[in-house]
């Protein structure tokens, strides 16, 4: 009953402070963050809304669009296209998004300039996704669809989320079913490889302002795991590759989130990695998040990655062995990755909508420590630029 | 069950419900203290489509997939 009681008071609080502020901003036409509407007004509305997300703890993801060209470009793979998102939640319990992501590649890198001819392709991919509030908890449901020449993906998803321990504890859980069909773009399709992974994640408040996420996932494929085209090196003769039909894999994530001062925010995170191909990888991020005025956000972080190579993973082997592989994926690595985003808000109406652009760069090295560059008999190693340009827009 | 078992884990188990229990209705951070939370910087992934592009990125040329914290992850490609 007090529970009932302090969410039908807060639920009125809100009502009474979403009423004064809104007067209080059309009044004045300004954004909330430079409104001097009273304290006791941004307490009750900050109180009223999380507290009335008490009552229904996990709320929906807000209305929102996206429109991005992205690009990225680096040893001799040049892969760019759009990519569309919308987002319309309808009477407060159900979210709808569509999305639509194209992979346009111009493929020369260092496997295919030294045993084939370079190729452009073409990937699209369709996803659909409803997300349903009920009570604390969030349940997704979401599908894909990948088509390139020689490639088919389809996935479904479901997810859930719930809040625990009055919205201070968020739990999720998640499971992904794929299935793919492999083909050859002179052969046609002769092969397929499925995928399932489970998910567990939790995220805590830890003080108002510090959250940390712990993040577990296990993938398993069976089928196809390879590249029709891919050759690896025996003896110092070319043959296909041949990977096991089966993985499986685990890694754990933590992550944590500070605020800094007034206006910014200082992130970490770490990835352990560990599957049945014997590759273990540590991949760690650090950034820094911090508003300049009302209108622009800038971000900075550095990322890192390095893993040990599957265990049939081999420059140039030297004993026939049932598996084998020279993809550079599987191979020991690091790569380093140092990059910046700007954020500009273009217009606000507070209350109905808001809209944003934002443009990213990242320069990202790769350095391998096991796979020769046959041209010349050195370590291979390469840059990469990645660019972003997109506006968002909330509604 | 043993009755010293009993001993142990009915205490047990009526601690731990009530150590739930408080912390379900007594958050140490309480709900209108969360507004710095609440912002866009102090989240995992802002925009959708930005992180489902370095994602693409890794995935397709690194080892390690999963636990990156996004719904549904994975690239579907090859």
């Amino acid at each position: 009953m007090a529970a009932i009681s302090r969410r039908r008071f807060w639920a009125a609080h809100w009502r009474r402070a979403v009423r004064a502020l809104r007067g209080q901003l059309a009044q004045r036409g300004e954004p909330l963050r430079r409104s001097v509407v009273t304290r006791a007004h941004v307490a009750g509305l900050v109180g009223g809304v999380l507290a009335g997300g008490a009552a229904h703890a996990v709320n929906l993801p807000e209305d929102r669009a996206e429109a991005l060209f992205h690009v990225y470009d680096g040893g001799g793979v040049k892969a760019t296209g759009p990519a569309l998102l919308v987002r319309k939640s309808m009477a407060d319990r159900v979210s709808l998004s569509a999305s639509y992501y194209v992979d346009a590649v111009s493929n020369a890198s260092i496997d295919v300039i030294t045993t084939a001819s370079p190729f452009d392709e073409r990937r699209t991919e369709y996803g659909l996704g409803a997300d349903y509030v009920y009570q604390d908890s969030l349940i997704t449901l979401s599908t894909s669809h990948s088509k390139e020449p020689d490639y088919v993906a389809d996935g479904a998803s479901l997810d859930l989320s719930q809040d625990v321990f009055g919205g201070m504890t968020t739990v999720s859980l998640g499971f992904s079913r794929g299935s793919d069909k492999v083909g050859r773009s002179d052969t046609g399709f002769f092969d397929s490889a499925r995928h399932w992974r489970y998910r567990l994640g939790v995220t805590q408040i830890l003080t108002p302002r510090w959250v940390a996420s712990a993040n577990f996932e296990m993938v398993s494929d069976s089928g196809y795991l390879g590249s029709p085209y891919r050759s690896a090196r025996v003896f110092g003769a070319a043959v296909p590759e041949r990977n096991p039909r089966t993985r499986s894999s685990r890694a754990v994530k933590f992550r944590t989130v500070g605020a800094i001062g007034t206006a910014g925010a200082v992130h970490a995170e770490y990835r352990y990695f560990w599957d049945t191909w014997d590759i273990q990888a540590h991949t760690a991020e650090v950034g820094y998040s911090r508003y300049f005025g009302e209108a622009w956000l800038g971000d900075a972080y550095l990322r890192y990655h390095t893993q040990s190579n599957a265990l049939f993973y081999s420059d140039n082997a030297r004993t026939e062995t049932t598996y084998i592989s020279r993809n550079r994926q599987l191979s020991s690595f690091n790569s380093i990755g140092l990059g910046g985003k700007v954020s500009r808000r273009l217009a606000k109406v507070p209350g109905e909508y808001e809209i944003k652009a934002h443009a990213t760069y990242e320069f990202k090295r790769f350095k391998y420590s096991d796979f020769t560059d046959v041209r010349t008999g050195a370590p291979y190693a390469f840059n990469a630029n990645v660019f972003q340009i997109y506006v968002s827009a909330t509604y | 069950m043993p009755a010293s078992l009993c001993r142990l884990v009915v205490p047990a188990l009526l601690g731990v419900t009530s150590l739930l229990a408080g912390c379900a209705t007594e958050p140490w951070v309480r709900p209108y203290e969360r507004e710095r939370l609440a912002d866009p910087i102090m989240q995992v992934s802002r925009d959708a489509l930005a992180a489902k592009h370095f994602e693409h990125i890794h995935d397709v040329r690194e080892g390690a997939r999963g636990a990156t914290g996004v719904q549904g992850g994975g690239c579907g490609c090859n």
